[in-house]
């Protein structure tokens, strides 16, 4: 088990190197940092001067170890539009996006076990055809035109719910504008949560499906059945465990996935998350924020691939045996 | 467990069959009964040659030219579909923020949609082929290293991939030059991104097909590595490989369509679906909904028919597939 997390940290490690190189070189390539500074109205003397003093004349690995420094110091530089460090600037955003991620895992996971289980459990019932089908035409619908979709039906045409912003948030403990306690804010997330959720849901009822159905067939539940346990029994307490396994590990993946597609969501809900803050950085180039726009998401993604991983090594002792027997 | 179920009742009957042409051979399969005996799948496909030769016919079948600026009138721009109180009966589905014909502009847009997916699938399909032979082939270090390069590359999203490369392409380039270079850099990102699935896939089955006898023949007889991975082993591994193929074009298409809607992908001046879509949402507010809806539409059933298509052959030439 040791050797398994030490491989996955090396593995994390290497990757996030590896992210660091890139935005190095994204940082180093983009735009013109005197130009920031200074302005057009300096002699090319005094610029080579400058250059100098601040180090851009300084070979590719001087400058690159000092970049890393500091960003293992947290100071990714100061964003051009907001005149703030691009860290703070990220976090202030970072609350809106995982709220939004949670109320949309919070959805799929309420509606795809017991959607993919009853699938399942009568594979032949017109709910199950009704299912299957809603979940490939959810699989055909972008997630931008579900959220334009669902933007013109209940907020143009019906007018029941907000189409963007974030409502009204309130603080909690003073380091968390929160959305989930206001009836207004509350309101103005549910078209964005369902829009994300309604990438990933299909894909959850599916696999929950399949593998429901592989579990169905084995010897254990054909023993439980024929023990005369209880139906609902046997099919949550017994299946639904075994089945739950391989979900864990799409399921990690997926969240990280989420973060990419809340980009397109918050665009066009205009929430006010990381992901809209990355494309407007985009907009104005600004490097500083795009680049500490990458390595929050990138640190985010590694440590939740790893989390899962590890995870499923300790749920699954036969992950654990095989990998440490290579 | 992957041979191509197409060909194989066919060619195993007795010799008085190897006279008939391919297209007899293709009719006798079982690949043509099933499709002759899914009603969905037949009309899918009807759906999608329609699709296809509506857009390789775009310059003949459009009313107008939507690239041709001197043809173009904003005094037209927004006007809603023909069968609308105010629609003009120029234009059947109306037209868009510029005046542009909106049937003749979705026509053009599939057009490139289609081509992108097409072409980038293609260097997905190129570059997984390649790499997923070699993995599965050679086995040992080069199999490991890359496959723990596909699985370090899928856990990151393509969709997160693609949006970062292109954003930071568009910000060292300028707009101006990007929009030029758009077309080109969606088929490369979008072919680049998704080569771990082809990769896995062949690795698969070149994984199945190496133990075989006929591989241990062809190397006894002293064939290369190259010829034995290209002309015995991947004929042998093609059906997976179909199938994939039409889930990986439905995904391109969305890839695009998302990512020209968060305008890193096609200009406005040179519309694809998606950035049809996006240059109406502006206007969705103030009740022109036939531009963002009726191109959505259009994008879905593309999708949508591609995926049915997907799933039949899934089941039709290996139902085993997805569970590796």
């Amino acid at each position: 088990m040791l050797l398994f997390l030490m491989r996955r940290l090396m593995q994390g490690l290497i990757v996030m190197f590896v992210i660091s190189i890139i935005s190095f070189s994204i940082q180093d390539n983009l735009g013109d940092p005197l130009r920031e500074l200074v302005g057009q109205s300096v002699s090319e003397a005094e610029r080579q001067k400058l250059r100098d003093e601040i180090g851009l004349n300084d070979p590719f690995l001087v400058q690159y170890s000092r970049f890393l420094g500091n960003a293992l110091q947290g100071d990714l530089g100061q964003s051009y539009f907001f005149k703030e460090p691009a860290l703070d600037v990220i976090f202030a955003k970072m609350p809106a996006t995982l709220e939004l991620v949670f109320a949309a895992t919070l959805i799929i996971i309420l509606v795809s076990i017991p959607a993919g289980v009853y699938c399942a459990i009568r594979p032949d019932s017109w709910g199950t055809k009704l299912i299957l089908g809603f979940s490939i035409l959810g699989i055909s619908v972008p997630v931008f035109l579900t959220a334009i979709f669902s933007i013109y039906l209940f907020s143009i045409e019906l007018g029941w719910l907000p189409s963007y912003g974030r409502g009204e948030t309130t603080s909690v403990f003073g380091l968390w504008e929160s959305g989930l306690f206001t009836r207004d804010g509350l309101l103005h997330l549910i078209l964005p949560a369902i829009s994300l959720a309604s990438i990933m849901l299909p894909l959850f009822i599916r696999l929950i499906r399949s593998e429901m159905t592989e579990v169905l067939h084995t010897e254990y539940v054909k023993f439980a059945k024929a023990k005369g346990l209880k139906k609902v029994r046997i099919y949550f307490l017994h299946a639904l465990k075994n089945t739950m396994l391989p979900v864990i590990t799409v399921g990690g993946v997926q969240i990280g996935t989420m973060v990419a597609y809340t980009i397109l969501t918050e665009t066009v809900f205009q929430w006010p998350g990381m992901g809209f803050l990355f494309l407007e950085a985009v907009n104005r180039v600004d490097t500083p924020l795009i680049v500490a726009y990458l390595i929050v998401v990138g640190g985010v993604f590694v440590v939740v691939n790893t989390l899962v991983d590890l995870l499923y090594g300790l749920v699954n002792p036969t992950v654990r045996l095989a990998r440490t027997a290579q | 467990m992957s041979e191509l179920t197409s060909a194989a009742p066919a060619t195993n009957e007795a010799p008085e069959y190897k006279e008939r042409s391919r297209w007899e051979l293709f009719k006798r399969s079982t690949f043509w009964y099933s499709f002759t005996r899914d009603r969905v799948a037949m009309v899918c496909a009807f759906i999608f040659a329609l699709f296809v030769s509506a857009a390789l016919l775009a310059p003949v079948l459009a009313p107008t030219n939507p690239y041709d600026l001197a043809a173009i009138d904003i005094m037209d721009s927004e006007l809603p579909p023909a069968w609308a109180e105010e629609g003009d009966e120029r234009f059947l589905l109306g037209t868009d923020d510029q005046g542009r014909d909106l049937f003749s502009t979705i026509l053009y847009g599939m057009r490139i949609s289609l081509a992108i997916g097409l072409f980038a699938v293609v260097l997905q399909a190129f570059i997984g082929i390649v790499l997923g032979l070699m993995a599965g082939y050679f086995g040992g270090r080069i199999d490991s290293f890359l496959m723990r390069v596909a699985d370090i590359q899928l856990s990151f999203s393509t969709m997160m991939v693609a949006i970062i490369v292109l954003a930071v392409f568009q910000a060292s380039f300028g707009s101006e030059l990007y929009s030029k270079l758009a077309m080109l850099m969606l088929i490369l990102v979008i072919g680049i991104a998704e080569w771990p699935q082809y990769a896995r896939t062949v690795r698969a089955s070149v994984l199945a097909e190496k133990k075989k006898e006929y591989v241990e023949a062809a190397r006894v007889m002293g064939f290369g590595s190259g010829r034995i991975m290209f002309r015995h082993i991947l004929p042998n591994a093609l059906s997976p490989i179909l199938v994939i193929s039409t889930v990986q074009i439905a995904n391109a298409i969305i890839s695009e369509a998302a990512l020209s809607f968060l305008g890193l992908g096609m200009p406005v001046s040179q519309p694809s679906l998606g950035s049809l879509i996006s240059s109406g949402f502006e206007y969705i507010f103030s009740g022109s909904w036939w531009i963002t809806v009726i191109p959505g539409v259009v994008l879905v059933v593309l999708v949508l028919v591609l995926n049915l298509l997907g799933d039949w052959l899934r089941d039709v030439l290996n139902p085993k597939l997805y569970k590796g």
